[in-house]
């Protein structure tokens, strides 16, 4: 089992949120979260004080798929989540060793 | 901490046996008065008829009157709370909201106290050039009959309160260059000694009877001053800066980011602010007549100038007109046009509210900047600077037709501003306000240094940066649980 986490533009949640649907993909957890990456900051003035934001707004999407899923899924977050601007984001992959559904201690892939 | 207690205690305990011993003589002498129709020798039905119509319509007009000041005494306390607590509130970061407006709040209760004792009549008494003397402590003699040298339809009893709405914001406005940073308890003892050194002198000067600068009871230096430009804005704006400069800056500033936690309370306080203005300038007219819709105009006109003024600064040099710059610019020409709304015309005020939006904007975005000091909200930078310039420009603008303030000694009218040919004003105003700086200045070093050395000024850091709610208050303004 693989876990997919997706950093992208909050404009773009449902437009993730949808492709993944499409394509199967039947749970998520959805995160608001502040960072960067290499797309700078903002600059904000309150009475002429220049205040430089470097941590932007971004969501963050989490699942945890069966492998098979996990090329689709890729496929499907960025062609949805892409702009082609600095901003876009990122997915970082990563191994799971066990899931376990909380209701019936129901263990593996069948837990997903 | 149980020594300070004791001594609270007793010095309530002191303040409040004299009142209650004077209440009765005070009430004794609130006769309403009835003035008494000279020379009736014969009953003439005729004449008694004309008495009673005359004391009906004296009647008539002193209501009207009293229902306008007791309405803009209520719009002035709107302007300390909510309003200027919503405005400097909005601006401090969140852990120190409640500490902001509660500065201003306790204005409302510890200057209401001292004002009926004894802060009432050393501004307003009978006295010197300086400063009001005794005989109305604890208010006695200030009743329904009017004090005619103020204003005489209404009672001097409401006089005395509208001008203890003055009295109230005029504190709570220097409270923004050092938030988030001061004790309260060195802030109350601060503000009731300010209200005695600095606050009474100079409205007695400017408003009292033989006050030095007082332009309509015969002041040595009759400066123009409408409704509290020298005596509110000048003395708390630069009071703002002496204290910021005193007190050093906030742990971490400039370098760390301190923005406005709520503009959105902010901009709800500026619109407090300008509304409760219409009473604070209309108001001072002391009556519901034409110049009370005069000043009322002007005040209006000036606000929205001056939003203009300081959005438009905004614009051009960051590229986009903000919320806190617009409505920062609004309270800044209401300032700048409080000594002269009496005075002007509605296009003078256009005009003044124009100057006072840009020059506060420089004022506070690269004058503050250039030299450093932290005044924490620009009490010095709109208030200070926008009263300076209101004065000076009062003193350009102010014009006879919209109010005969000079006369000569057949009874003509003079000239008032300088526009109007009387350059003299110019130097009369420029008096006012170098008072004003100065009794500010050395009046506020003095305190700080006085209460400094008895209780200390400042928090703690460790205080400071867990910041004054917990730390003074023992309390939070947001308190979010993690469920419910």
């Amino acid at each position: 089992m693989t876990k997919v986490e997706a950093v992208i533009r909050t404009s773009k949640l449902d437009a993730v949120k949808d492709a993944l649907h499409e394509i199967g993909v039947e749970g998520m957890t959805v995160l608001e979260v502040r960072g960067h990456g290499r797309q700078k900051g903002h600059t904000e003035f309150y009475r002429g004080q220049e205040y430089t934001v470097d941590l932007i707004p971004k969501t963050k999407v989490e699942l945890v798929l069966a492998d098979v899923m996990v090329e689709k899924a890729v496929q499907a977050i960025s062609v949805a989540a892409r702009t082609g601007k600095i901003g876009d984001g990122k997915i970082f992959l990563s191994r799971v060793d066990d899931v376990i559904r909380i209701r019936n201690e129901e263990r593996g892939e069948g837990a997903l | 901490m149980n020594k300070s207690r004791t001594f609270v205690l007793i010095a309530a305990l002191w303040l409040v046996l004299p009142v209650a011993c004077m209440t009765q003589t005070a009430q004794a002498q609130t006769a309403s008065p009835t003035p008494a129709p000279a020379g009736t020798q014969t009953p003439d039905p005729q004449n008694d008829r004309l008495v009673k119509i005359e004391q009906q319509i004296a009647d008539a007009k002193s209501s009207a009157d009293n229902a306008w000041m007791l309405t803009s005494s209520a719009l002035v306390l709107m302007m300390t709370g909510p309003g200027l607590a919503l405005f400097y509130g909005g601006l401090v970061r969140k852990k120190n909201v409640l500490a902001t407006m509660m500065q201003s709040f306790a204005m409302m209760a510890i200057v209401t106290t001292t004002w009926a004792i004894f802060g009432y009549t050393l501004a307003f008494g009978d006295g010197g050039s300086f400063i009001g003397g005794l005989h109305n402590l604890f208010l006695k003699g200030v009743g329904a009959a009017p004090d005619t040298a103020y204003a005489a339809t209404i009672p001097a009893q409401t006089f005395m309160v509208y001008q203890l709405m003055f009295a109230i914001i005029t504190p709570a406005l220097i409270t923004g260059a050092f938030a988030e940073r001061m004790k309260f308890s060195a802030m109350a003892a601060f503000m009731v000694l300010w209200s005695i050194v600095v606050y009474s002198p100079m409205a007695h000067m400017v408003w009292g009877k033989n006050g030095l600068l007082n332009a309509s009871l015969g002041g040595r230096f009759p400066t123009l001053d409408f409704a509290g430009g020298t005596v509110v804005h000048i003395t708390s704006g630069v009071s703002a800066l002496v204290c910021a400069l005193y007190m050093g800056k906030r742990v971490g500033y400039p370098k760390q980011n301190m923005p406005p936690h709520s503009v959105v309370l902010s901009f709800i306080g500026a619109c407090l602010l300008w509304v409760g203005w219409f009473g604070f300038n209309a108001g001072s007219a002391l009556g519901a007549g034409s110049l009370a819709t005069s000043a009322f105009v002007a005040t209006h006109f000036a606000a929205a100038t001056a939003a203009l003024g300081w959005g438009a600064a905004e614009w051009f040099r960051n590229g986009k007109p903000s919320a806190l710059g617009a409505i920062s610019g609004a309270v800044a020409g209401l300032v700048a046009i409080t000594p002269a709304a009496g005075f002007v015309g509605p296009m003078s005020a256009l005009a003044i509210g124009l100057i006072a939006g840009v020059f506060c904007y420089f004022m506070v975005a690269k004058v503050k900047a250039r030299f450093g000091y932290d005044d924490t909200l620009d009490a010095f930078g709109v208030h200070g600077a926008g009263g300076t310039i209101g004065a000076l420009l009062t003193g350009l603008f102010a014009n006879s037709m919209v109010n005969p303030m000079f006369k000569d000694a057949k009874g003509n009218t003079m000239a008032s501003g300088w526009l109007e040919g009387n350059a003299h004003q110019m130097l009369n105003q420029l008096v006012g306000v170098v008072i004003a700086w100065v009794l500010a200045a050395v009046g506020t070093i003095v305190i700080l240094k006085l209460v400094d050395m008895t209780i200390g000024l400042r928090v703690s850091e460790e205080e400071e940066i867990q910041g004054l709610d917990l730390s003074q208050h023992g309390e939070e303004g947001y308190y979010y649980e993690v469920s419910t």
